[in-house]
């Protein structure tokens, strides 16, 4: 591989990647995200080169293992371009007729493309499925056209030209300001605006090293939309890494990942090496004079490490313990220098407001919300899988018509955003839009952009009970009332799930979670009991009826029925 | 265990201190498991104190400082998994092997753990064994799964 030296250089280069590309020629595009992984798709990977082999057709077409479509619920998913034929749940032995019929033939195979269930109507499009027509894959769309394991594909769809711009035609104060124009606000749980973040670490401590770090470490149970998109498309965080290092004034970066989804660490690891090699990392990026290196850590399997002061320890080769909050780790954060934190998703979103600016960026989503979210949908809900809309999107929007709406006809009951720290909404507020402030109003903020759909089936009782069991084990024990206020919640909704709840365990609950909230360390500690206040607030017959009645009234709890 | 394979990962990283996460994590890799005599030459290797790499390798979970089985059994306990049934998965599984997550069989076949959420909640309630993920998994077919493991 050449290094580039120049911002001319970087496009004699694409002009050069671009004149292979025939964007007629055929291409078959297979799902390799995780779902897909483990719905058998590396066998569906294999036919489908052993096929091209076997009819000789290895000149004629493209086959790209490519990150995760989004449409889990129905892999493994094979689109054939040019014309986006979309096949849906496809096995190895559908895949000798694939290639002579569609690739080959030009024809659409009737049983393998999507058809609703409700109106039987088919979609052999994938604009044209209901799941994917209405979103907008400004973040995610990529990753399902190219092969994560080539810059060279990234480069194709002008990839590294934001970090260009930024390194020759605008000073680090001028890309902190069009990231602050832009209000692009973090897009891992707080919503705090990156730009200003961005700005405490610049200023800090002057004269010291400073860093930047990915927080990819993505733990919420039901969170998986960072892990598709790093996976997928790994060059694009990297890309905004480094216009992040570049207007911040670090020289170093670190990564940190989880350590159990391989595919990632590898898609990383070479994503690192090519750019290395290209110029585009390291020493002198693009004969810029800038200069960046970049680290990957892995969690090994702890929850609280992806709290960012005790990400940091974790990076430090220390145990994961939380600082306490007072101490903002963008002045002192790694070895006490400071340190920027952001999560893969506000990363990514770097480029493309470099590239098109702030103005078109914030005319995307609500007044205080700007941009487009990921959304991982999972739980009672036909489609599981990774979404892509406007900020401002209705919840109702997001679980019937790309969600499909909840299975084996059963109704809607809540909605519940960002895992055990996060909050519960009732069916009744389902019109409410995606906006980071409009649902912290109702006691249920954003988080990361997990959306648990829950039916009429779901105990609210043993929800919470199931989100602190979780909890409990994962606290590092370093402050009392997270430590013990959690042991005791678990304890008093154990006893209501298997009746034995008393008068004023309501009350007690809420005590302890008033104590909890204020007086914890870290922000693990202080939203644990998050998920009770807001079930509290919209389901309070619920835990009234487990401890009067000594009823569960959605018939869960088994020793109540 | 892999001597040679350790020594390496040790010699690569012969003093550093900070690279004491990563090292473990490549030897567990390797060996499934970090033995006693193990962690005291990574004491000596990266000039770390034995306390410190004790304390890193209780409390990052995915250390085990006791031998594993031959097939490891992970069974996600993430909610949405647990929303379409995982406890009734987990209690099916403990039944047939006879042992609670964290624990190994005699015969040293079985390791049961349950892990965090992996991130393909649409295949929920989820099981790997032995590295092959099994989606959508009842009770039942579990079972069948288990035995082709000998």
């Amino acid at each position: 591989m050449p290094r580039i030296n120049s911002t001319a250089e970087l496009e004699e280069l694409r002009k050069g990647i671009l004149a292979q590309k025939d964007p007629n020629k055929p291409c078959i595009s297979v799902c390799a995200g995780i779902a897909c992984l483990g719905s058998g798709n590396a066998q569906v990977i294999s036919a489908f080169e052993e096929e091209i082999k076997k009819q000789s057709l290895d000149a004629k077409v493209d086959l790209i293992a490519t990150g995760c479509h989004g449409f889990c619920e129905k892999g493994p998913i094979v689109v054939i371009y040019p014309e986006e034929i979309c096949y849906l749940e496809v096995t190895p032995e559908d895949v000798p007729e694939i290639v002579s019929q569609t690739v080959v033939g030009k024809q659409v195979i009737d049983r393998l493309i999507y058809t609703d269930p409700n109106t039987g109507t088919k979609a052999a499009h994938q604009s044209e499925i209901p799941f994917y027509k209405n979103q907008s894959r400004l973040l995610i769309g990529n990753s399902q056209k190219i092969n994560p394991k080539s810059i060279d594909d990234y480069l194709a769809m002008g990839g590294y030209s934001a970090l260009s711009k930024a390194l020759f035609e605008m000073s680090p104060e001028g890309v902190l300001d069009e990231i602050k124009k832009a209000n692009l606000r973090g897009r891992g749980g707080g919503g705090f605006p990156a730009g200003s973040k961005w700005e405490t670490t610049r200023n800090a401590q002057p004269g010291v090293e400073k860093y930047v770090i990915v927080n990819a470490h993505e733990g919420e149970p039901g969170a998986f939309m960072d892990r598709a998109l790093f996976t997928g498309n790994p060059h694009l965080i990297l890309e905004g890494l480094i216009i992040g290092a570049y207007a911040i004034g670090s020289h170093q970066g670190f990564i940190y990942t989880r350590h159990d989804t391989p595919v990632l660490r590898k898609n990383l690891d070479l994503a690192l090496t090519q750019a290395k090699e290209y110029g585009l990392l390291g020493d002198n990026i693009l004969g810029s004079g800038f200069s960046f290196n970049v680290e990957v850590h892995l969690d090994v399997g702890i929850f609280v490490s992806g709290e960012s002061s005790a990400l940091m320890r974790s990076i430090e080769g220390m145990p994961p313990e939380p600082r306490p909050k007072y101490i903002r780790t963008s002045v002192t954060g790694i070895w006490d220098r400071p340190s920027n934190l952001n999560n893969v998703e506000t990363w990514a979103n770097v480029p493309q407001i470099i590239n098109q600016g702030y103005e078109w960026y914030s005319s995307i989503g609500t007044e205080r919300s700007k941009g487009t979210k990921l959304i991982s949908l999972s739980g009672n809900i036909v489609n599981s899988g990774v979404v892509e809309v406007p900020m401002g999107t209705s919840l109702r929007e997001i679980v019937f018509d790309f969600g499909g709406g909840i299975p084996n006809g059963k109704k809607l009951k809540a909605i519940h955003f960002g895992g055990p720290m996060g909050g519960t909404i009732p069916e009744s507020l389902i019109d409410t839009p995606l906006d980071f402030d409009e649902l912290s109003k109702l006691g249920a903020s954003l988080g990361a952009g997990d959306m648990l759909v829950l039916d009429e089936d779901t105990c609210m009782v043993e929800m919470d009970r199931l989100f602190l069991d979780f909890l409990a084990g994962e606290s590092c024990g370093k402050c009392v009332p997270c430590r013990e206020g959690m042991r005791q919640m678990l304890k008093i909704l154990t006893n209501m799930t298997q009746g034995e709840g008393k008068e004023g365990d309501i009350e007690l609950l809420e005590e302890i979670s008033g104590v909890v909230g204020e007086a914890a360390l870290c922000s693990l500690g202080r939203s644990i009991h998050k998920p009770l206040i807001s079930m509290l607030k919209y389901f309070r017959d619920e835990f009234e009826a487990h401890i009067k009645e000594k009823r569960c009234p959605a018939n869960v709890c088994k020793e109540l029925n | 265990m892999n001597n040679d394979k350790i020594e390496q990962i040790l010699n690569e990283h012969q003093g550093q201190a900070g690279a004491l996460i990563k090292v473990l994590m490549e030897i567990q890799e390797e060996n499934k498991w970090l033995p006693r005599e193990v962690l005291v030459q990574v004491s000596e290797k990266l000039e770390v104190p034995l306390s410190r790499v004790l304390r890193i390798a209780t409390i990052y979970k995915t250390f085990s400082l006791t031998p594993k089985g031959r097939y490891q059994v992970n069974i996600c306990t993430g909610t949405a998994c647990q929303v379409r049934g995982s406890q009734q998965v987990l209690e099916e599984v403990q039944k047939l092997t006879g042992i609670k997550p964290g624990e190994t069989d005699p015969d040293m076949k079985f390791s049961l753990e349950t892990v965090n959420c992996q991130g393909c909640c649409s295949l929920g309630p989820l099981v790997e064994i032995d590295g092959k993920t099994h989606g959508k998994t009842a009770p039942a077919e579990i079972a069948d799964a288990l035995k082709k493991y000998e």
